[in-house]
């Protein structure tokens, strides 16, 4: 093969490659131009025109306009009109009088933030940087804390392996009460540091106390852990416990649990576990996969995000707590459920 | 840079089984290492481009979990770096190190293919094993296309060329990709495509202009080195004499280099500007690694090669003290990025460059890909074992501990390779006629 032709072919091969690259590129941007002006899939509302009263916050995820907004449906009428903010976030918990917000901040290069607004969504109040991609947020019932989770991603990612984040802040005046990582941990009675030990989804009993999951990653082992703030000490409680989450009268934790695979074949399966007897009972009416921290609609009913078939897509389900029923879909195309009961 | 591309078809072609050309420039190195570090650089857009935007993808996009991603990528560096071995190895039995090479860069570029049409969780991981596979096949066998393609006394300087334009890519690929999801923020497929491009571009390039030399002993005048030219493989070369002084001071070290994930969670667990960039520290890192590989393969040439190696250490014993002292919190985090990437650059493609000096044609992949697959695993142990010391002692006093404990071995390993601390001219007398030069461009980023 002469070098002339050499040069041809590779010439030729670069400009195959990068243009059908380009092709791609902009049909994908006018697809999404297009999207993005189009109206939104699902009935929409001005904020003005939110109902007062119990009220559903969401990620809305329809496509069109307001996708990746917070967006909130009254309890009463789920598959309502959805009343769009002008906020956009990867994961929303609300109080009646804040939201907090994470999310992956576009740019030329990726950084990710907690941010804590009014509760209009409309006035920005706290912020701080977050390691990684968001992954959990919760209030405390009275609103003074605010716990988030995310995951550390960087190029630490391969050498450390998979590795989370959670913090604890207060709302008043954004002070930081450090990584869990930091604080002491009882395992079983003794105290315990694991190596690989990480922390998530933290849900909050009152201003002082919370439950949590600590994970040890290789052995494969999850706890539910019970904290405490003065001490700064967090004490595990039950094994087999992912992303609890306390039910509204604070008798139940909603949870996920692995049921099966491992790995990228991992299985959760939404559980509850009643605090005072100790049972735990496995909601296998649910047959998906299902990777959320639970949000509790009221005392019997579950709240988690599904994706759907569409990539970026995903679907708000209620299951009973009870185990009795089958999972129903309660908002279409929205994620991270936060259920605010007065505002 | 001083090295034309241009005039490489011509010169790679005749084909050159006696590779190493001694061109009258004594500051030049081979076309065919610009053509292979521009392949790397192609390459390296490709697979960084994916692996930045992969933890948005996976949460982000398809809604899942990051978790298993993250414990089946330790398993997946532990695959590459046997396959590794195995790739230097068939390329020195069956004499086609450029084929070897093209096999592991067509793997990589065929998975990304499977991403355009897959989004699965299983998919993913099917694509990222097989790039990982691809990258444990190549390495060993391009670095001994370098190090045939290269003269002895040029080798630090060739693979620095090929490490620095092989960071390029690894600096270019995430910001295109970012670049891409800041214009189309649901382009992940557009990634997907300029991935694959590029590494189609970089295989090609490999095919068609990288001529399949491999080093053969030159004259009987050349061959009197002392560690026996042998005609045939002989392990012996890899696991004894000099190698083997090599290859434990390697795994000593390796042992005290605990990976820059646990410097930039110290940085980032101290101080806001570190946490604010925490996603981008290792950009840094390979910026600065990138802008001193040559000077340091030039230097290693110089005053040799396993002087610059073993010293190149006292980088990471800095980016440690800088990491655990308490130093004002930008300059402390501009300090370690900076040392870390002139660590890099004393000891990536320098540990290549000696490995080759010290082995024999035939054993040059397996020699060099002996020496990445001992650094590789002794610092996958040192990871793990100082994760447990991270918790025991907490974090400053971890680093200092172990910043303690590579004061010392800097000097033992340097009194273990004492016979090679001379300038490579006198060890080219004792040992072989040539060098080879083997990226272990996996290390710093992934």
């Amino acid at each position: 093969m002469t070098a002339r032709l050499k040069w041809w072919l590779i010439s030729l091969v670069s400009v195959v490659a990068l243009g059908a690259t380009v092709g791609v590129g902009v049909s994908a941007w006018a697809q999404h131009q297009q999207r993005q002006s189009m109206p939104s899939s699902a009935q929409t509302a001005a904020p003005a025109d939110a109902t007062v009263g119990a009220q559903i916050l969401f990620r809305n995820t329809a496509s069109g306009e307001g996708y990746g907004h917070v967006a909130s449906v009254p309890v009463t009428q789920p598959d309502g009109a959805r009343a769009v903010l002008d906020l956009v976030c990867d994961r929303v918990a609300a109080t009646a009088d804040a939201i907090s917000c994470l999310r992956s901040e576009r740019g030329i290069t990726p950084s990710y933030a907690a941010r804590i607004y009014d509760a209009a969504g409309e006035s920005q109040r706290l912020e701080w940087p977050l390691p990684g991609v968001p992954s959990r947020t919760r209030f405390s019932p009275d609103g003074s804390l605010v716990a988030t989770t995310s995951f550390v991603t960087g190029h630490a990612y391969a050498s450390i392996g998979f590795s989370t984040e959670t913090v604890i802040h207060r709302v008043a005046d954004g002070e930081s009460l450090g990584s869990l990582e930091d604080w002491s941990l009882i395992v079983d009675g003794e105290p315990s540091a694991p190596i690989d030990r990480n922390y998530w989804g933290v849900t909050f009993i009152d201003d002082t106390s919370f439950y949590a999951t600590v994970g040890m990653t290789t052995a494969g082992q999850t706890y539910l852990v019970k904290g405490d703030i003065a001490t700064r000490t967090m004490t595990s409680v039950l094994e087999g416990v992912e992303c609890p989450s306390l039910s509204p009268d604070g008798s139940q934790i909603a949870f996920k649990r692995v049921t099966g695979g491992s790995g990228p074949t991992v299985h959760w399966t939404p559980a509850v576990y009643d605090i005072a007897s100790g049972t735990v009972t496995v909601l296998d009416a649910e047959t998906r996969n299902i990777d959320d921290q639970i949000a509790w609609l009221d005392d019997a009913t579950l709240l988690y995000g599904v994706a759907n078939d569409t990539p970026g897509d995903s679907d708000v389900w209620a299951l009973d707590a009870g185990g009795l029923g089958e999972p129903r879909m309660l908002i279409p195309h929205a994620w991270s459920p936060a259920v605010v009961n007065e505002r | 840079m001083y090295i034309s591309f241009s005039n490489k078809p011509a010169q790679a072609e005749p084909s050159s089984r006696d590779g190493a050309k001694r061109q009258p420039g004594r500051r030049t190195v081979s076309s065919t290492v610009v053509t292979l570090g521009v392949v790397s650089m192609l390459t390296d857009i490709s697979s960084e481009s994916v692996a930045a935007i992969l933890p948005l993808y996976v949460t982000g996009f398809l809604g899942m979990s990051t978790i298993a991603f993250g414990v089946l990528d330790g398993f997946y560096q532990g695959v590459s770096a046997l396959v590794r071995i195995a790739g230097g190895y068939t390329s020195d039995r069956i004499g086609r190190p450029k084929w070897v090479a093209f096999t592991g860069y067509a793997l990589a570029a065929v998975a990304r293919i499977g991403l355009l049409f897959a989004t699965g969780f299983a998919a993913l991981t099917a694509v990222i094993s097989a790039d990982r596979i691809g990258k444990g096949i190549r390495t060993a066998p391009r670095d001994a296309v370098i190090t045939a393609s290269s003269r002895p006394d040029n080798l630090g300087t060739s693979f620095g060329v090929h490490r620095m334009l092989d960071n390029i890519g690894a600096a270019v690929g995430p910001l295109l990709a970012f670049f891409i999801l800041l214009l189309i923020p649901d382009g992940y497929g557009t990634v997907f495509a300029a991935s694959l491009a590029f590494a189609v571009i970089g295989v090609t390039i490999l095919g068609l202009f990288v001529p399949n030399v491999r080093a053969r002993r030159r004259e009987a005048a050349d061959a009197r080195a002392t560690n026996a030219p042998r005609p045939k493989f002989d392990w012996g070369v890899v696991t004894s004499g000099p190698m083997r002084r090599v290859l434990a001071a390697a795994g000593i070290l390796g042992l005290l280099t605990i990976g820059d994930g646990f410097v930039y969670l110290a940085l980032q667990a101290r101080n806001d500007f570190a946490a604010q960039w925490f996603p981008l520290l290792y950009v840094g890192t390979n910026i600065v690694f990138l802008a001193l590989a040559i000077p340091l393969g030039r230097l290693a040439d110089r005053v040799g090669r396993a002087r610059v190696f073993v010293y190149g250490h006292a980088g990471i014993l800095g980016a440690y003290l800088a990491a655990a002292l308490p130093i004002a919190d930008a300059a402390a985090t501009v300090l370690c990025l900076v040392l870390l990437g002139a660590f890099y650059a004393a000891t990536d493609g320098v540990l290549a460059a000696l490995a080759a000096q010290l082995t024999t044609p035939e054993t040059h992949g397996t020699g060099i890909a002996a020496a990445q697959t001992v650094v590789a695993l002794s610092r996958f142990l040192s990871a793990a074992g100082f994760g447990i010391l991270w918790f025991v002692v907490g974090r400053e006093a971890s680093m200092l501990i172990v910043a303690g404990a590579l004061i010392v071995a800097i000097p033992f390993a340097a009194l273990l390779l004492r016979p090679l601390l001379s300038a490579p001219r006198a060890e080219a007398t004792a040992d072989s006629e040539h060098t080879d030069v083997e990226p272990i461009d996996a290390e710093p980023r992934k």
